[in-house]
């Protein structure tokens, strides 16, 4: 016995869409998500996941390490701010490999011109990438203290009191985390925009980070009493610590800064400054 | 209100290379096709359309507001596909397009809802989850027309849609791009350099060549008067020739081919009676597709210096 057909397949056809249009603030804000997550290889294949997963991987093992080291020991070897600073170099290689994604693809596969074609400026499609690089390295930095802040406030001797001392650690750790991100993110992003090839943009940021330090140190080791202080400031990751130095009292130097501390900081604001207006500038250049 | 406006609109680079010159016209909604050669000016149009670039002289108005002040209102209603590829190959389709339709203004849930519609209307529902990178040519040129259309826009610029498409898929871009138009209720600007391609599917017509407004008027107007069906015999073209003009048909040759005026379908069975009657063999009668070629070749004498 055969029922009729009732189930009934209707074409709607095409529904006008008659929901909110959301402004240039929420375009901003889908392309700073979209971008933050790609940063990580997320919504894209498996091995565009690897390498930043292994790096936060690695530094939050290390870190792992160091609370391990840190409560065993008599005395505290690293503090937050340490971990910040010492991480530096895994956060240039991290630059090096996600700058060129967040960019250097967008300009390669044209798909610039699309967000372009929208509602969002070409200074907010600048702004929000650097502002999305600089995030995600602060991720980096972030995870590997709040492990840290984990292990050590759980083994605290003091009770409530040694808990909020490793919570005002963790503040000045995030703190710099901020800074280490906004010159690595302002020094990495504007490098990645000049080409759409991943290769050349990566190979421009290592060689940025990685062979000035060498120069650096040898100032470093052979200037005079001067030039030995200011030394640090030809390598992105010695300035950083020798700004670390100078704003936490970090006792780990990779620089000596002497009483040049507050024109590390200065040279690290003016740089940040330069590397996003210069993000800007390529950004009102580049052909759509 | 027409939807693209221009009063002597021009447009330099550097100062040096004119793109556009002395551009005035007035398109109103259906589907428009934008005709010209390569390098006539149609993207320049587009970017300026779009507020991408600033006009270096003259006006443009596009749903009634200037792209150069208003820029990110033109380009909340108006949905754009670019000509050459322009789609991230390690992103999936779906993810892709709901993506641009957040960035376009759309709330998350809706651009969900939105982007899966979309692909369903250009023909890729069973395939959004795959990455873009395996996509064909014609499976990327869908998804570009979907991320143009994900945000239901009042107006719809193409550059060159079928772009790349063999002939099949070309077909299948221009019927889509017809109901876009007529079922869908969005208006069209299709830009193309064959015009024997979107006449069929356009309700107006916008020539540019060197820059400069060629013609701007309905389909019929433009293209009604110019009929022709090409002839191809073996040998003794000219006897037919001959044969035909004595009939009073206008025949011109081109070529190895006749081109024949058609006034009416009466023609094609005149044409196959002289053939056959001169006892010639018959290769090809076919209606001639126009070129944007013939639109230059038509020009009425005076303005034949406009482009020159």
């Amino acid at each position: 016995m055969s029922t009729p057909n009732t189930g009934v397949i209707h074409d709607i056809g095409y529904q006008h869409y008659e929901g909110p249009r959301l402004g240039r603030g929420y375009s901003m804000r889908s392309l700073y998500l979209h971008s933050v997550r790609s940063a990580y290889g997320l919504g894209r294949s498996a091995w565009a996941k690897l390498l930043p997963f292994a790096l936060l991987g690695f530094a939050s093992m290390a870190s792992l390490v160091l609370v391990v080291v840190n409560t065993q020991l008599p005395t505290q070897v690293i503090d937050y701010v340490g971990i910040v600073s010492t991480f530096t170099y895994a956060a240039t290689v991290f630059v090096a490999v996600v700058a060129p994604e967040l960019v250097s693809v967008d300009l390669r596969s044209n798909l610039l011109q699309l967000y372009l074609s929208r509602p969002l400026r070409r200074r907010d499609y600048a702004l929000t990438k650097l502002a999305a690089l600089a995030s995600a390295v602060f991720v980096l930095y972030a995870i590997p203290l709040l492990i840290m802040f984990l292990g050590m406030a759980f083994n605290t001797d003091t009770g409530i009191g040694g808990v909020f001392d490793e919570v005002g650690g963790l503040a000045e750790g995030l703190l710099a985390a901020v800074i280490h991100a906004a010159l690595l993110a302002a020094l990495g992003l504007p490098l990645a925009s000049l080409t759409g090839r991943r290769v050349f943009a990566s190979g421009m940021i290592i060689a940025l980070f990685l062979l000035s330090a060498p120069v650096s140190a040898a100032v470093m080791a052979f200037g005079g009493d001067t030039l030995q202080n200011l030394g640090g400031l030809l390598n992105p990751a010695s300035m950083l610590n020798g700004v670390d130095q100078w704003l936490f009292g970090l006792n780990i130097n990779l620089a000596f800064t002497g009483d040049f501390g507050p024109l590390y900081a200065l040279v690290t604001a003016a740089l940040i400054a330069v590397g996003t207006l210069l993000t800007i500038v390529r950004y009102k250049k580049v052909k759509s | 209100m027409p939807l693209i406006e221009t009063i002597a609109l021009q447009k330099r680079y550097d100062n040096k290379v004119t793109a556009l010159a002395d551009l005035t016209f007035a398109i109103e909604a259906g589907v428009v096709g934008l005709v010209g050669v390569n390098g006539a000016g149609k993207s320049t149009l587009i970017k300026l359309a779009l507020g991408l670039l600033e006009p270096t002289g003259g006006q443009i108005r596009v749903l009634g507001l200037d792209p150069v002040v208003d820029g990110d209102r033109v380009r909340a209603r108006v949905g754009y596909m670019p000509e050459h590829d322009c789609l991230p190959p390690d992103m999936i389709a779906a993810e892709f397009v709901t993506h641009m339709a957040r960035v376009s203004g759309l709330p998350k849930a809706m651009a969900r809802e939105r982007a899966s519609e979309t692909l369903r209307h250009v023909g890729l529902y069973e395939e959004r989850y795959r990455r873009i990178g395996g996509y064909s040519t014609g499976m990327k040129q869908r998804v570009k027309l979907a991320q143009a259309l994900v945000h239901d826009p009042e107006l719809l610029l193409l550059d060159e849609p079928t772009n790349g498409l063999d002939p099949a898929g070309r077909r299948a871009m221009l019927d889509l791009v017809h109901r876009i138009g007529t079922d869908f209720g969005i208006s069209v600007v299709v830009c193309s350099h064959l015009l024997g391609e979107i006449e069929r599917i356009c309700t107006s017509l916008v020539a540019i060549d060197a820059g400069r407004l060629l013609r701007s008027a309905t389909l019929d107007s433009m293209t009604q008067a110019r009929d022709l069906l090409m002839v191809e015999v073996d040998e003794n073209a000219e006897a037919l020739t001959a044969a035909l003009a004595q009939q009073g048909l206008e025949v011109r040759q081109d070529k190895r081919a006749l081109l024949v005026r058609m006034d009416d379908e009466d023609v094609y069975d005149r044409i196959r009676d002289t053939v056959a009657d001169l006892d010639l063999s018959l290769h090809r009668l076919e209606r001639q597709r126009h070129q944007v070629a013939d639109l230059f070749r038509d020009l009425p004498e005076g303005a034949e210096n406009v482009h020159a």
